[in-house]
């Protein structure tokens, strides 16, 4: 059933119950003011007053009706004798059972399987049924709460009170998505991590040398042997905490520096637009550009000098691109940390006949240490949850090396590898991608939030 | 030092002072060097990436004149004007005759290299301009993966060949492909499009914004204007703060853990993954529109108190209208960067191969990035142009969006 019918129901309502109830309010108020009183408020706030009672339980109920018809429709479906001839459980059932319910909603018109032509018309008649008794529900709800509200209105009635309380609710609603989002990415990553911890003790997941699931294996085999994930950690180290900031602090500081220090207004007022474009450029094209122009090249350059493992997938060129991405990064964040620093030390640094350069090195850059620190945490937990780049580039075999030449898997390229495969919920193989998140998120978190409170007292500092 | 004489002294202090002022042109070269460095990669990136599209946009075609004169094709004009004019003409045997037509004008060999479903584009054409019926014309349509390979000398040695000799009597080249912005994904790099991956891009970023520009915008009213100081909005405040940080693969795991918990049947659909994208942007919204209500002065608050208006009144008749445009610029640069995501949709399945447009928020769909992803992942080489292709208008998307963007700072920025 499309959702989609419901909420144009529900909208289409309250915009009615919106145009009767301010009519109504206009009447009254002609009325009122012939009696030399007036409303307690404009008409627009009982209008709203009745839209908003007729649309939020008709949303409500109409996005909650969503989510449970399909199980509806389903039970209703395996309900019918037709059913009764499908395979007992597994793959092929649930494959009748999903093409006949393309059809059934028209989005396909082909029968492969013999089996899901006869399930097409129990599916249609349970959507049609459900879509129905949605509909009309939606409807009635928004129909009851609109006729409550408008049976409130009185030219005393505090309407834009009302309105107003409203509002502030959906604010404070607004405002608490943030915490109900960390809630849900701590819930499920802790849900799905704790499964998995059961199949797989944490100390082989943590400290173990060799990675390698087998999605299609037995559930219960090399769970010892199979999960180790230290290679995984090694290899998003290298990439995104060395080699990429290895190219992106050097250029990135010299960058902050010479355009907050030397450059001109003009060429100024160009050339950071063109390093934010930098930062701008999608993670995907990241990664076509290293797979597709450095990869080569770095392996032609690693046959050059002799090293004869240089692959056509390796970490240097991952990193050498992500470090690429994260210049502008460190670059704001150095410039910010500098503009930072009290004029009076520079004029200070500068009147004892220091040059630019002396006073940038010895004063501006101890002073402004800790936010320039904080900025490469913040840019390396960047680097280490980017995941295009290493997923085109960086390969996908688990060692640990420290050959910048060979190809290396990282975290995050296992996280994609594991969960877009064809696995199951219920294997190892498939839950490991929600540990590995698991351990990325704690690691970037903390970066994160040690970072935030170096700045903030560097701040202080200086305030 | 005092045992030097004064000349000495003033020797000694003008070899140091000109190392040292070498030592000031060397930094001051240093940081040059670096930004210089950083644009050069950028323009290498971009001029690699568009040198590779221009191939992209075009394709090989044959062209041959396919003559219908005379009854070629048993059909009545009037049926052409039913649902299904391709069908029309396939019953009426319009493949046959485009294949007798080419193995006609340019032998049999090349004519076993026409793409197999190149006759549809006549179909097409005769559907929209029945005339054509009875009439002979030139048609220029899509050569078979081999052949286009072949001409661009990297595929059998056969088809270099033939390549060669059919493009010296001017009968193969390489067109622009104007069907390119139009047509889905496909299995070979001369029938493919991107016009369904652009289309699940829009639907997906339109569920975004109806989700995330409201909430962020919200948000971002009651913490600046309402939020009163206690351990709860400093709790809001941090995870805000912390979720703009949060690697985007993370809320991938979130929306394949989540929604596609909630909502199992609408796997690759626009509507999971503008849900997906819409928690990671709405963090992005919520600071730039705090800081954006910040810059309004307390003088206008006080003034709208100060007639009778109500808290809620001032802020929304007076505070956010102002706030807007810095609140659209943030939200812009946000969806912007939605947009060009690829990670969090991987990981809700929007990886599949769709060869139609998405009908609708429900319907499985690709999008652009995860499309690049897809292509890039091909062997053969005719993807390779493609792939840059769909870039370069992918670019030109965000680079239109962030042009919006500056405009629009630029244009209603107030300073108080």
């Amino acid at each position: 059933m499309s959702p989609v019918i419901p909420i144009l129901l529900a909208l289409a309502l309250g915009l009615v119950g919106w145009l009767a109830a301010r009519g109504k309010a206009w009447s009254m108020r002609r009325a009122a003011r012939a009696a030399g009183s007036d409303l307690h408020s404009l008409p627009g706030y009982h209008g709203w007053y009745v839209a908003l009672w007729i649309l939020v339980p008709a949303l409500l109920f109409a996005i909650a009706w969503a989510s449970i018809s399909p199980g509806l429709v389903l039970s209703q479906v395996l309900a019918d004798p037709a059913a009764a001839k499908l395979p007992a459980f597994g793959f092929q059932r649930e494959a009748i059972l999903a093409e006949a319910r393309a059809i059934a909603s028209g989005s396909s018109d082909a029968v492969f399987n013999q089996q899901a032509r006869a399930m097409v018309e129990p599916f249609r008649a349970a959507m049609q049924r459900y879509s129905v008794i949605g509909a009309v529900v939606t409807l009635l709800l928004g129909m009851a709460g609109g006729m409550f509200a408008f049976l409130r209105l009185r030219p005393a009635f505090t309407a834009r009170t009302s309105v107003e309380r409203a509002v502030m609710g959906g604010l404070l609603l607004a405002s608490l998505a943030a915490i109900f989002t960390t809630a849900g990415i701590v819930g499920s990553l802790v849900f799905e991590t704790y499964r998995f911890f059961q199949f797989v003790s944490p100390a082989d997941f943590l400290l173990g040398t060799h990675w390698g699931p087998d999605s299609m294996a037995s559930p219960s085999q090399g769970v010892t042997t199979n999960y180790g994930a230290l290679p995984l950690f090694w290899g998003t180290v290298f990439v995104g905490a060395i080699i990429a900031m290895v190219v992106a602090i050097p250029l990135g500081m010299m960058s902050a520096i010479f355009l907050t220090q030397y450059a001109s207004p003009t060429v100024r007022s160009w050339m950071k637009p063109i390093l934010e474009i930098l930062a701008g450029v999608p993670t995907v094209v990241y990664g076509y550009f290293a797979a597709l122009t450095v990869a080569p090249l770095i392996r032609d350059f690693g046959h050059a000098i002799g090293i004869a493992s240089a692959s056509s997938e390796s970490v240097l060129a991952a990193g050498i691109v992500m470090g690429i991405m994260i210049i502008p990064f460190v670059s704001s964040m150095a410039d910010d940390s500098i503009a930072a620093v009290p004029q009076a030390m520079r004029d200070g640094s500068l009147a004892m006949g220091a040059t630019k350069s002396e006073t940038i090195r010895k004063v501006l850059l101890p002073a402004a240490l800790p936010g320039i620190v904080a900025g490469i945490m913040l840019a390396v937990s960047r680097a280490i949850g980017e995941t295009m780049i290493v997923v085109m580039a960086a390969g996908a075999t688990a060692r640990l090396t420290a050959n910048p030449f060979e190809s290396m898997t990282t975290v995050t390229y296992q996280i994609v590898a594991m969960l877009t495969g064809e696995g199951s919920f219920d294997h190892p193989a498939t839950l490991s991608a929600f540990a590995l998140g698991m351990v990325l998120f704690l690691v970037t978190l903390a970066l994160n939030f040690v970072a935030l409170s170096v700045v903030k007292r560097f701040r202080e500092a200086y305030e | 030092m005092s045992n030097l004489s004064h000349q000495e002294r003033a020797q000694r202090i003008a070899a140091r002072l000109a190392s040292r002022h070498a030592s000031e042109r060397r930094f001051r070269a240093l940081g040059f060097l670096s930004v210089a460095l950083s644009a050069l990669v950028l323009a290498f990136l971009l001029v690699t990436m568009t040198a590779n599209a221009v191939g992209g946009f075009k394709r090989a075609e044959l062209r041959f004149q396919l003559d219908l004169a005379g009854g070629m094709l048993q059909i009545d004009p009037a049926q052409l004007k039913n649902d299904d004019p391709v069908r029309a003409l396939e019953g009426a045997g319009l493949r046959d005759v485009v294949q007798f037509a080419a193995a006609k004008a340019l032998g049999d060999k090349a004519a076993a290299e026409l793409d197999s479903e190149a006759w549809r584009e006549v179909a097409r054409k005769i559907a929209s301009n029945p005339a054509l019926l009875n009439s002979s014309f030139d048609v220029s349509l899509a050569a078979s993966d081999d052949l286009a390979s072949g001409l661009r000398g990297d595929g059998a040695p056969q088809m270099v060949a033939l390549a060669k000799d059919l493009a010296a009597q001017g009968k193969l080249a390489t067109r622009f492909d104007p069907g390119f912005l139009s047509r889905s994904d496909a299995t070979s790099p001369q029938a493919v499009g991107i016009w369904g991956a652009l289309k699940g891009s829009m639907l997906t970023m339109l569920v975004t914004l109806a989700l995330a520009f409201p909430i962020g915008v919200f948000a971002a009213i009651y913490l600046e204007e309402f939020a009163p100081r206690n351990r709860w909005t400093d709790l809001i405040e941090v995870s805000i703060n912390n979720l703009a940080a949060v690697p985007s693969i993370i809320f991938g795991l979130l929306g394949l853990a989540l929604f596609l918990g909630i909502f199992p049947y609408w796997r690759s659909a626009p509507l999971i993954g503008g849900m997906t994208l819409a928690l990671m942007t709405m963090p992005v919204i919520v600071i730039s529109g705090r800081n954006a209500i910040k810059a309004v002065p307390p003088s206008i608050r006080d003034a709208a108190l100060a007639v009778g208006a109500s808290r809620v009144q001032t802020v929304f008749h007076h505070v956010l209208p102002l706030a807007l445009p810095g609140i659209l610029t943030g939200t812009i640069i946000g969806m912007a960067r939605a947009l060009g995501e690829t990670a969090p949709l991987l990981m809700i399945g929007m990886k599949a191969f769709v060869a139609t447009p998405p009908e609708g928020f429900t319907s499985p769909s690709s999008v652009l990035p995860v499309q690049i992803f897809l292509w890039s992942d091909e062997i053969n080489r005719g993807f390779v142009e493609r792939t840059s292709a769909a870039i370069i208008v992918l670019l030109l998307f965000l680079l239109a969006m962030n042009a919006v963007a500056i405009y629009l700072r630029n244009r209603f920025e107030n300073r108080w």
